[in-house]
């Protein structure tokens, strides 16, 4: 469905939930509906990206269906937030890889692993099976530039293509720029972000992956994302420790870099293969398919990625190191290279949706 | 007498043997049933629970509620303030102008007390005063994503406690002998069963939804009525109890009726079709007349007469005429407005006639008298010289767009009921009180609230009654 029926059949379920108001204290969407009668489609992005698919209203609803209303909240903006990482991704062109992002995260990975593995092959075949040891291992198999500068501008490129989109949604969502630097609506955000306040539900948990009240899907996440945020620290420990105290890697076992990443790469092997399992047992009716399968895109690959690179910790003294090297930053690569175009959008689009309602709460 | 098959799809399906009398039977499914059917499992008996509706419907008009209202000593976190039982009682008698039992209603209230902690630690959650309940604060509690959440929370407890749900089971006959209750009879899954049991509570809510039953009073105007509720409540056990020689309460023409939108589903509608609108405009009938003072009082004291009102009005149906000063003074309401440039124009769309329609809007225009619209107080805008005049609120309606809404009597609840004592139990007709036969909730609460409506006590009554039914009943079978 196109943006503008999306967001008419989103209006059509607001105008109910707004003279109803029973879900107002579930989550920050329903309050900030409640200050509104019409909904622009800029609004409407903003409601759907605010909303974190807990799923406590849809069970709550005496409108979902099969009731005439068909009142499906979870289901409507899931379907927007899809379209929204699509609309505000760049280039156009590379924005229609979240149409069908399963299949496209599949081949740039693929792609990209087997790109790394060939150069591999035909430039550093007699390092590729043999086994590596001492400092500097890893860029025996692959060259430190190889390896630094490719990374450099993927990372710069997400980060390119992110602020355009951010800057674009703040704008589209009709929200000054100057409320970007209120210091205690980001602090309020960041609070809610990091603590994942609305999937706690006051306590209970929310409604996943069925009916019942569960805390498992915020736990699962939240070792998604600390996971995530160890192994960045242990990235950029190590560069610390490469650049300015001349180590190279391989580090010791009980080095920073290897403990957070360890650390870091258990978290999100749990936290994914966690995830993926709620997911596949989840209620199908409040989702919408489209997101489920970025999502389920999206953490294989996250999980894979860090499965790859514990594996390489284990074998890293082995033959096999070469081989797991080139097949592990094939998948950071993929990762990195699809991140734009895939379900990592949310952290930026629910971060500018939380900012703006902290904004909006505090002038209420 | 065998086997049930259930089908549940949350708690899966479940085999249940009826060949063995049942402790508990409990028909209904809202509010009042599943507060017997937990105090009863409770109490240690065996428990089996009738709810007529699919499963995706269940919870009866529970399901559509908001509040409920209890007494209390202080401000809690959910409540700002306290309120004490003469408080209560005088609510209650001012809105019942005294029709009520005396000793049931002050058993409800001071029962009623309990009942924030027992809902919460079966599973309901409440919801801290936020804007849309502000107006209630004090006196009710709100549920976390209302009734339909309520219910889930209780049908998931009334599981784990072991109780036994049939959905779709629509209890058709009770067979009762000599004033003691044997066995229901009940349709399920396109099959006749019987079921024993040693008590059974009737939960089963009032009549609304059985429009020929409304017709012995209404005639054909009850073809015109939207029931607010489920369409299971067709007081099927209200009939059976009556007929065994039940002692009834209530008046049966009386019923709770708020003015609702026209194009309202006939039920299920729920609470997103009442209409705010009157008080800030004029209603006109399908004469294009007025018929009401739409601003004799606030809103929230007057909305429960105009279901009535519309309901003696030719074809049921009433217009709430408005004009662009008005547009965002009331709660947004789930239709769109029938827009119109002009008065003619809005009268071609509603199909009234033009002339009278701009009479009428000319002879109130002109009867308004200047003063200070407020729609927070009882303000001085009124009309002169007008009958039926507009007591407040009255300003010319003479800003384009002009706006309205199609109106209809909207019913919550019947009030005709069976009478019953202290311990829930039926009284007959000879006074004697039935031996193993108790009712809770709407079927019942004619006893407390013989007219009129106090916000959130519907659920009181059943919650208070349910438990007190529930535990009767577990005592009575297990004794
Ligand atoms: C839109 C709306 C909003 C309301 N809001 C509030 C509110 O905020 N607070 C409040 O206190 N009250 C409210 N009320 C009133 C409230 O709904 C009732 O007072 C209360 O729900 C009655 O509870 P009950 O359990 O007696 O009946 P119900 O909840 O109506 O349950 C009756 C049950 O019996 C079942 N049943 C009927 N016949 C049979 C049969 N033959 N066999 C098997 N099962 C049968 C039905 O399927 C249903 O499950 C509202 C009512 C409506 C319509």
């Amino acid at each position: 469905m196109p943006m503008v029926d999306l967001v008419a059949e989103a209006e059509r379920q607001m105008t109910i939930c707004n003279s109803c108001r029973y879900c107002e204290g579930y989550c920050a969407v329903f309050p900030a509906m409640e200050i509104r009668r019409d909904f622009e489609e800029g609004e409407m992005i903003y409601l759907a990206n605010l909303c974190f698919e807990c799923r406590d209203c849809f069970y709550a609803c005496q409108f979902a269906p099969p009731h005439e209303f068909g009142v499906n909240v979870p289901q409507i903006f899931a379907e927007i937030r899809a379209e929204t990482y699509q609309e505000y991704s760049w280039p156009g062109i590379l924005g229609k890889l979240y149409r069908r992002n399963g299949l496209a995260v599949g081949l740039i990975t693929v792609a990209s692993t087997a790109l790394i593995l060939l150069l591999v092959i035909a430039l550093r075949r007699d390092a590729l099976f043999s086994t590596q040891a001492g400092e500097g291992a890893f860029y025996r198999v692959i060259p430190y530039a190889a390896m630094v500068i490719p990374a450099l501008l993927i990372a710069l490129y997400c980060l390119a293509v992110f602020a355009r989109g951010a800057y674009r949604f703040w704008r589209d969502t009709d929200t000054d720029l100057t409320g970007v630097i209120d210091f205690r609506a980001f602090a309020v955000a960041t609070r809610d972000a990091f603590g994942l306040r609305y999937l706690k539900g006051g306590g209970v948990g929310c409604n996943y992956p069925d009916e019942r009240f569960s805390q498992v899907r915020r736990w699962f996440h939240h070792l998604v994302f600390y996971g995530f945020l160890f192994d960045l620290a242990s990235t950029t420990v190590a560069a610390i420790y490469d650049h300015f105290l001349g180590r190279h890697a391989p580090y010791p076992p009980l080095s920073l870099p290897v403990a957070l990443g360890t650390i870091g790469g258990v978290a999100l092997v749990i936290g994914t293969v966690g995830l993926l399992s709620l997911k596949w047992r989840s209620d199908r009716q409040p989702a919408a398919p489209r997101m489920l399968k970025m999502d389920v895109a999206f953490l294989l690959l996250l999980g894979l990625t860090s499965l790859t690179g514990l594996l390489l910790l284990v074998l890293r003294a082995t033959p096999a190191m070469g081989a797991l090297l080139a097949v592990h930053l094939g998948f950071v690569a993929g990762l990195f290279l699809t991140m734009p175009y895939g379900k990592f959008a949310h952290i930026v689009y629910r971060y500018a949706a939380l900012i703006r309602n902290a904004l909006e709460q505090a002038r209420v | 007498m065998g086997t049930l098959m259930t089908r549940d799809h949350r708690a899966g399906n479940a085999l249940i043997d009826m060949s063995r009398p049942i402790d508990v039977l409990v028909i209904g499914g809202g509010n009042a049933a599943l507060c017997a059917a937990i105090e009863a499992a409770h109490g240690g008996a065996r428990v089996l629970l009738l709810e007529g509706s699919p499963e995706h419907f269940r919870g009866g008009n529970s399901r559509h509620t908001r509040d409920i209202r209890y007494m209390h000593p202080g401000a809690t976190e959910y409540v700002t303030g306290p309120y004490p039982e003469e408080e209560f009682w005088d609510d209650l008698l001012r809105v019942t102008h005294g029709e009520t039992t005396e000793c049931l209603a002050r058993l409800t209230i001071r029962a009623s007390a309990d009942l924030d902690g027992w809902t919460q630690r079966h599973g309901v959650r409440w919801q801290r005063p936020l804007k849309g309940t502000l107006h209630l604060a004090r006196t009710n509690l709100f549920m976390l994503g209302g009734g339909k959440a309520m219910i889930n929370a209780y049908y998931a407890t009334a599981h784990t406690m072991g109780v036994q749900v049939a959905y779709g089971a629509v209890v058709s006959t009770l067979k009762i002998r000599d004033g003691v209750f044997q066995s229901a009879v009940f349709d399920h899954d396109g099959g006749i069963h019987e079921v024993r049991a040693k008590v059974v509570v009737v939960a089963s809510g009032g009549f609304e939804a059985n429009i020929p039953w409304l017709k012995e009073y209404w005639g054909d105007a009850a073809d015109n009525f939207i029931i607010r509720g489920t369409q299971h409540n067709q007081g099927r056990m209200l009939a059976e109890l009556l007929e065994f020689g039940a002692k009834s309460v209530g008046n049966p023409h009386e019923f709770h009726a708020v003015a609702v939108d026209a194009r309202a589903p006939k039920f299920d509608g729920g609470i997103v079709t009442r209409l705010d609108s009157v008080p800030f405009g004029i209603a006109v009938n399908r004469e294009a007349e007025r018929f009401y003072d739409e601003g004799e009082d606030f809103w929230p004291k007057r909305y429960a007469i105009w279901g009535g009102l519309i309901a003696r009005q030719p074809g049921q149906i009433a217009y709430s005429i408005i004009d662009a000063k008005a547009k965002g003074k009331f709660m947004p309401s789930v239709f769109p407005a029938i827009k119109a440039a002009s008065l003619a124009e809005l009268a071609g769309q509603l199909e009234l006639d033009p002339a009278r329609l701009a009479e009428t809007v000319a002879a109130f225009n002109r009867a308004t008298r200047p003063g200070t619209f407020d729609p927070s107080s009882l303000d001085d805008c009124r009309t002169e010289g007008l009958d039926p005049p507009k007591s407040h609120w009255a300003i010319p309606i003479d800003t384009p767009p002009f706006l309205a809404y199609p109106l209809r009597p909207g019913i919550t609840f019947t009030y005709l009921g069976v009478t019953v004592d202290e311990c829930a139990r039926v009284i007959m007709n000879d006074g004697r009180p039935a031996a193993n036969i108790f009712a809770a909730g709407e079927v019942m609460a004619g006893n407390i609230l013989g007219r009129g409506y106090l916000a959130g006590f519907g659920l009181t009554i059943g919650a208070v009654f349910g438990r007190i039914a529930g535990r009767e009943a577990a005592r009575h079978a297990n004794g």
